[in-house]
This record gives C-alpha cells, structure tokens and sequence, in this order.
C-alpha cells in the first residue's frame, strides 16, 4: 500500500470527528471572537463593530482584576492542597497494611461522586442553622455560637476549598499511587544496599517514578481549577460580596444575567488567554522533566 | 525489605483509619441526611443517628404520580440517561475511527493534538454561540441539543483514549492477518476490535460519567422537565427554598448511586484508563 492511500485514509476515518469538532467547538470559538469585538445582545440585537472597546472597558474595571486574584487564589490553593494530600495519601497506600486493598477503594468514591451533588452536600454541611460543621465544632466545644461559613465573605472562600480539596485529592492520590507501583522493586533493594536513608530514597529512587505523572496532574489540575464554575455556583453564586467570584462566574454574569454577549465573549476570551498561556507553560517544563527522566 | 518497626505499624493504621474517616464522613453524612426525620435534622444539639430509620423520602423521590416531587425528579433523572447515553453513543462512534487513525497513521496526530487541546477551553468560551445556535434551530430546552453540545467535551475525551487504547495492540497482529489475505476491514472486525473492546468499555464509561456530571451546559441550555437533567434538578433543590433538607440529601444520594456503583465495579478499569491517559500525556 502506497504512503499517500495511508494517510488519505487516516483522514477520511477520522473525518467525522473533525467535522463535529468544527461544528461545535471551532465555528462556536471563532464566533466568540467575533462577537468580542461587537456590542451584541444576548437575545435581539446583533450588535455592531466597536473595536477593542469591550476588552478596555474590561481590563480597566476593578471587577476583572479581583476576579483574577480571587480565581488565581483558589487554583494555586486548590491544586498544592490537593497534590501534597494525595502524595502523602498515595504514599500511604503503597506500604504494608491491613485494609490496604478496602482504602484504595474508597478514594474512588469521592471522585466518582457528581460535582453538583459534592456542593450541595457541603452546602448543606455548613449550613448556618443545621449545619453538620456547626453542630460538630459547638458539641466539641470549639465554638460558641453557630456561624454563617458560606455567608461570610471572611470564610467562603475557605469553606469552597475544603469542599473542592475533598472531591479532587483523591484522583491525585490514584494517580500517584500508580505511578510509585510502577517503582521497581529491585531499584528500591538496591538503595537499601547502598544505605540511603528514607529522604534520600524519595528525593532519588521514589520521586523520579512520581515526577511525570504528577506533572500531568497538576497541569491538568490546575487548568480545572481556573475554569472552575459548577462547585461555586451551587455553594455560593460568586458571593457574598462577590468574595467567590471566579473568572467563569464572572463571564456567566456579564454574558447570561446581564445579556452583554459582546463583552461576555471578550471576558470569555481574555479567560482562555490565561489558560492557554499557562498549559504552554506547564507543557515546557513537562516535555523538560519528561526529557532529564529518559 | 526492610522490617516495619511495632511503632511504624501503628502510625501507619492511623493514619489509614484518619484517611478513612476523612473520605467517609461527608457521604455517611449524606445517607444520615436522607434517612432522619425532618425533626431529627432542625433539632439543636443535632443528632447524629436516627432513632428511627426513614426511608419514605427515596418514595417520594421515585414515585411517578403527577406534579409531584418525584415527577420532576424523575423526569430529570430519564433526561440524564438520554442526554448522558446519546453523547456516549455518539462520542465513541466517532472516537473508535479516529483513534485507530491516529494510532496507526502518526502523520495526522497533529490534528489529534489539536482536538485534545480544546480541553483548555473554558465552556463558557463556547457558551454564547451556542446559544444563539440552539435558539436557531429550536434545541434549547432539548435532550438532543444538550448532547449535541456535549460532544465538545466527550469526543475530545474518548478519543484519546482510544487512541492510547490501539497503541497498547501491537500492528504487527494486523499485518500478520493482512499477510493472510484478510482485507482492512476484515482485519479491523475480527483482529483489532475485539481486542480494543475492553478499551470501547472503558471510554463509554467515562465518557457517560462526564455525561451525567456536567451541569454548565444543562443550567444554561435546559429549562424544564422536557430537558433538565438530574445535576441541574439539585442545584435548583438546594438553591431553593425547600425547607426539608433530608429530600436534598435523598436527591444526591440518587445522583451519586450510579457512578458510585461503576466507580466500585470498574475500579480497576477506571484507574488504568485514569492513568495510561495521565502518564502518557
């Protein structure tokens, strides 16, 4: 068989995935585009040229730089959290004990659990009046009176984290725990030999094995974390005060509660920007660990 | 290997018990909720077990009779399905060609690498355009439109595990077969697919839990029972006034029922699927 027929072939099989990719991912972005540059309604009005003026108006606002602060906050929290709970989970996991085997299974319970159904719960944990975490903390003494987690711009934050740390560290931990099993076991027997102490022997023999698929990780940890929506919007909408607010939250305001589609899409835009600026950034450093563990 | 000290055993059990309690506490809460009288969970100080088990709340829930509770929840739930196993069917059937293509043919990777990258995007990147188009063609508030639109996340998705599914089958099976006067296609049918059946599996089982997960497009794109599915359902539950917060509390423990079975079930197949995809990148 001749090289072209192979290649025209590989096309032609994959022809119905690119067109449905086209259809709703690539028309839909570059309308996106297209609409940044517009003063476009949601419902009614096309709208018409205005430049980069959505794109000024925006990086000027104070909303867009808070928004960024609070979005980046809760990603670089979110993601070290959950990486140092499932090393240390997953690190666990790898030694010698009972109920090892009925453990493992159970991290698989909170990733299976749906993201809606892990706010809600949590929101009904902190509930200011029935709240598990009130009633908790009261009955063990550690706090007086019953407090509003959620409706304090003070904890809300913190209160989201929790809740989002709980359901994620455990696919860290999986992922972890796969990548120390695959650690040969006559590599380790030799760093006994060789008398390396149990820091050396993570820093020089474990941490390697871990390296890549933990980068994997967290780069694609990190990219959720920053297009976070579902988890904050059952808990608390963006509030109080806005203190929860996150990029996507903000984009869904200014495209769907107010209708600017124009500058929702320019927001929207600016938002995949970052991203996209940090996934290249992390894959640099990926394809240079991948290249140093060869 | 080294002996584990007396000291180092116990530090280990606690710590498992620790994790154990950590992962365990929230969902036995959530049972607690749904199973306590109502009374039980408004009660100061708040108990912890029922006296008296009550499971009349999963009744109300699953019962069909009319404009009742449990006709909405229902609905949402039948919505889920549909939405979740139309995108499922849909995303592999496209992924199965594609990801052969690209494990057999490296030259159009690129265009793999491309699709893959969508992952990047933030929904709500999408979210406008594809509101005008649904409103356009009349699919807003349909479970075809919303599984249409799901295909942006699921087909990038189950495609690249197919594609790390086929590298694990080794081509010179398919050439021995093409030597032995099998044609392609013949090939693909009783060589190549039966021995990527595990991996068809194990994409449509991610690719349906993705599906049941997702809840931006279905808040944006669903307006009732003809298309809201169950995610939506629970946020409106617990963004409402509902005053009885062990139905909430039942509504979740449904939900979370079916991809909490598969997750147990397929533990094994999940985690490699999770992982190959993880480590290869």
């Amino acid at each position: 068989m001749s090289g072209t027929w192979i290649t025209t072939r590989a096309w032609l099989l994959m022809l119905p995935l690119l067109i449905v990719m086209v259809a709703v991912i690539g028309w839909p972005l570059a309308d996106t585009v297209h609409l940044s540059f517009t003063d476009a309604k949601l419902v009614g009005t096309s709208g018409s040229y205005v430049g980069f003026d959505n794109y000024v108006r925006l990086l000027s606002g104070n909303a867009f730089g808070r928004t960024l602060f609070t979005t980046t906050f809760f990603a670089v929290v979110v993601v070290t959290t959950e990486m140092l709970l499932g090393v240390l989970a997953a690190l666990l996991l790898n030694q010698q004990f009972h109920g090892r085997t009925l453990l493992r299974a159970l991290l698989i319970l909170p990733w299976a659990l749906p993201t809606v159904v892990n706010a809600t719960l949590w929101r009904l944990i902190y509930n200011p009046e029935y709240g598990a975490l009130n009633a908790a903390l009261t009955q063990l003494g550690i706090l007086s009176d019953y407090r509003s987690w959620l409706g304090e711009p003070g904890t809300a934050l913190t209160a989201l984290i929790v809740a989002d740390c709980w359901k994620n560290f455990p696919l860290v931990a999986l992922i972890a725990l796969a990548a120390l099993q695959a650690v040969p076991r006559d590599v380790v027997a030799a760093s006994f030999v060789d008398g390396a102490n149990a820091f050396s022997r993570f820093r020089f023999v474990t941490l390697p094995y871990l390296a890549g698929p933990l980068l994997v990780a967290l780069v694609l940890r990190t990219i959720e974390a920053f297009k976070v929506f579902d988890i904050i919007w059952v808990m608390t909408r963006g509030g109080p005060a806005n203190s929860t607010r996150t990029m996507s939250i903000l984009v869904y305001q200014e495209a769907f509660s107010f209708q600017r589609a124009g500058s929702g899409a320019s927001l929207a835009l600016i938002v995949t920007l970052i991203i996209t600026v940090l996934a290249v950034a992390y894959g640099t450093i990926v394809k240079k660990v991948a290249g140093s563990a060869a | 290997m080294e002996r584990q000290s007396p000291l180092f055993r116990l530090f280990l059990h606690v710590a498992a018990l620790l994790l154990a309690a950590i992962i365990l506490a929230p969902l036995l809460w959530l049972f607690v909720m749904s199973i306590s009288p109502a009374a039980d969970l408004a009660a100061k100080p708040l108990k912890w077990w029922p006296e008296t088990m009550d499971f009349s709340r999963y009744a109300t829930l699953l019962s069909t009779v009319e404009n009742s509770a449990g006709a909405a929840f229902m609905a949402s739930l039948r919505n889920s399905l549909m939405v979740a196993s139309m995108a499922t069917v849909a995303a592999v059937s496209l992924a199965v060609p594609a990801g052969w293509a690209v494990s057999r043919t490296p030259s159009v990777g690129w265009s793999l690498s491309l699709v893959i990258a969508t992952y990047m995007l933030p929904p709500v990147a999408l979210a406008v355009p594809l509101y005008m188009a649904l409103a356009n063609f009349g699919l807003l508030n349909s479970v075809f439109g919303l599984a249409l639109v799901y295909l942006t996340i699921l087909a990038p998705f189950t495609t690249w595990l197919m594609k790390s599914g086929f590298d694990g089958i080794p081509r010179e099976i398919e050439q021995a077969a093409v030597i032995d006067g099998a044609s392609l296609w013949q090939t693909l049918r009783i060589i190549t697919l039966p021995l990527a059946l595990p991996v068809v599996a194990t994409s449509a089982l991610f690719a349906f839990l993705l599906g049941w997960d997702e809840f931006f497009y279905a808040l944006l794109f669903t307006s009732d029972q003809r298309a809201k599915t169950l995610t939506v359902a629970i946020a409106d539950l617990a963004g409402g006034r509902v005053s009885d917060y062990g139905l909430i509390a039942t509504a979740g423990v449904l939900a979370a029922l079916p991809p909490m079975l598969v997750g147990i079930v397929m533990q094994r197949a999940l985690i490699s699927g999770l992982t190959s995809g993880g480590v290869k990148g």
